[in-house]
């Protein structure tokens, strides 16, 4: 299983908590990552991706094994270690003391 | 004995605050939503139960929420706002043009007849309606596109649809607020859509009576005059007979009529309510003082309103969709503050007392008189 790890206001939008496990038949990458997490949490479309670009949005960064993956292509295969499931995907707010 | 409801939309999170009809003891429930800001929450006039909240943030973008039990439990709508068609371009700061893009919904308005139909006022300035609980959206353009709409600019706050009115008693017009581009009217239950801003008079526009461009804050009326309108501009409060065809300033004696807020009292159409700010470089109320200020001749004449506000070193602002009415027999008159007070006036302003002091920065107020 796939480990996605979510930010706090995602995890309470979502009715989550911990980590998110996902089953991805293919290519584990970006977007399979986040399409599988939106059909199984449909309160989530369009929270971590804009609806009408289809980009991350800006305050909003993507990590895996010890990488910052934001800028990555959205469909390249991401580390083994988060396909195995030793790791989890990171979903990370930029961080505000507001 | 009929109740009270209030829907704060905050900062950090949507407030519910309760009361029976003397509106001197109050519940106060919540935070829904904590940590995320809620621009507007409304209920519907034809199912009191039903009340719609826009829930936004910037890391995670637009939320839409409902409840059916009075706000005790919420579920998430839909969220996707597509312009229809090949959006366009409006004005930028810069005078540049700039594609229109979604960034928040501002305003939410339930239809009075029909408790599945909602109305949403979005940035950037658009119109979205839905018919099935806000389930799903779809955008009714004819605001968008009207011919003026190239030349229309964003306030510094953003190019935001922060006001909408719906006439009732079956008409079919309704009206809008876009900051910074004016009023606007619809005939035709928002199908095609019209500037309404002669009379109104911008010094920092090149032509200060430009067609659009004006900071229109907020617009208000009372349901027995369809005609009759109350505007809050940026600078300049003003009103008109006609439906919005022409303005004219009642600012009158206020001690500055700068400000964001308007309302009308629910048994009298005369009698209106503003609260000056300093000026638009200083967001806070002259000399420290909260104070409402109320004209029961419809503008011109105000006389202010302290008993128990803040008259000494209160700098708290009062945003443009903070204030708002019952329809008790004594009118109560409700406004929320930056600084987190939500303030009421059982008795149409002559004395207040906060429901709360210590909220986060208030972004909007709305009230349900309830059976």
């Amino acid at each position: 299983m796939i480990r996605v790890e979510l930010p706090y206001h995602l995890r309470t939008l979502a009715k989550v908590e911990g980590e998110v496990a996902l089953r991805i038949d293919g290519p584990v990458t970006q977007a399979s990552i986040l399409d599988a997490l939106e059909a199984q949490h449909p309160t989530l479309r369009g929270t971590i991706r804009d609806f009408t670009t289809g980009r991350r949005r800006p305050f909003l960064r993507f990590f895996a094994a010890g990488r910052d993956l934001s800028d990555a292509s959205p469909r390249a295969p991401l580390p083994a270690e988060i396909a195995s499931g030793e790791e989890p995907f990171l979903i990370v707010g930029a961080i505000a003391g507001g | 004995m009929s109740r009270v409801r209030v829907l704060a939309g905050t900062r950090k999170g949507l407030f519910v605050l309760e009361a029976d009809g003397k509106r001197d003891r109050w519940k106060v429930n919540g935070p829904f939503f904590g940590g995320w800001e809620i621009y507007h929450a409304k209920a519907s006039p034809a199912d009191p139960d039903r009340i719609y909240a826009s829930q936004t943030s910037s890391w995670f973008g637009q939320v839409i929420q409902r409840s059916r039990d009075g706000g005790k439990t919420w579920e998430t709508g839909g969220n996707q706002f597509a312009y229809q068609g090949t959006p366009g371009t409006h004005q930028w700061y810069d005078g540049s043009q700039r594609p229109w893009e979604f960034k928040r919904v501002w305003h939410l308005e339930p239809a009075l007849d029909d408790p599945e139909t909602v109305w949403a006022g979005v940035e950037d300035a658009a119109l979205f309606r839905s018919r099935d609980g806000a389930q799903t959206w779809q955008e009714v353009p004819g605001l968008r596109v009207q011919e003026s709409a190239p030349r229309c600019p964003p306030g510094a706050g953003g190019m935001c649809l922060h006001t909408l009115l719906l006439d009732g008693d079956g008409s079919r017009r309704m009206f809008a607020a876009i900051s910074a581009a004016g009023a606007f009217r619809s005939d035709d239950g928002g199908e095609h859509w019209h500037p309404i801003n002669r009379g109104l008079h911008s010094k920092f526009l090149p032509d200060p009576d430009a067609e659009v461009g004006h900071c229109v804050h907020r617009i208000a009326k009372h349901r027995s005059r369809p005609k009759v309108l109350f505007m809050q501009k940026h600078w300049d409060v003003m009103r008109s007979d006609d439906a919005g065809d022409t303005w004219r300033e009642v600012s009158g004696d206020l001690p500055t009529d700068f400000g964001f807020v308007i309302d009308v009292h629910a048994h009298e159409p005369e009698t209106v309510y503003v609260v000056p700010i300093q000026s638009d470089s200083l967001h806070y109320p002259p000399e420290g003082k909260l104070r409402v200020f109320r004209s029961r001749i419809g503008g011109g004449e105000w006389e202010p309103l302290t008993r128990g506000l803040p008259q000494e070193n209160c700098y708290v602002n009062v945003l443009r969709d903070a204030m708002a009415v019952d329809s008790l027999d004594a009118c109560g008159v409700y406004f929320g503050t930056t600084g987190g007070q939500v303030y009421a006036s059982a008795d149409a302003g002559e004395s207040w007392a906060p429901i709360v002091r210590d909220l986060p920065a208030v972004l909007s107020v709305e009230v349900q008189t309830l059976p």
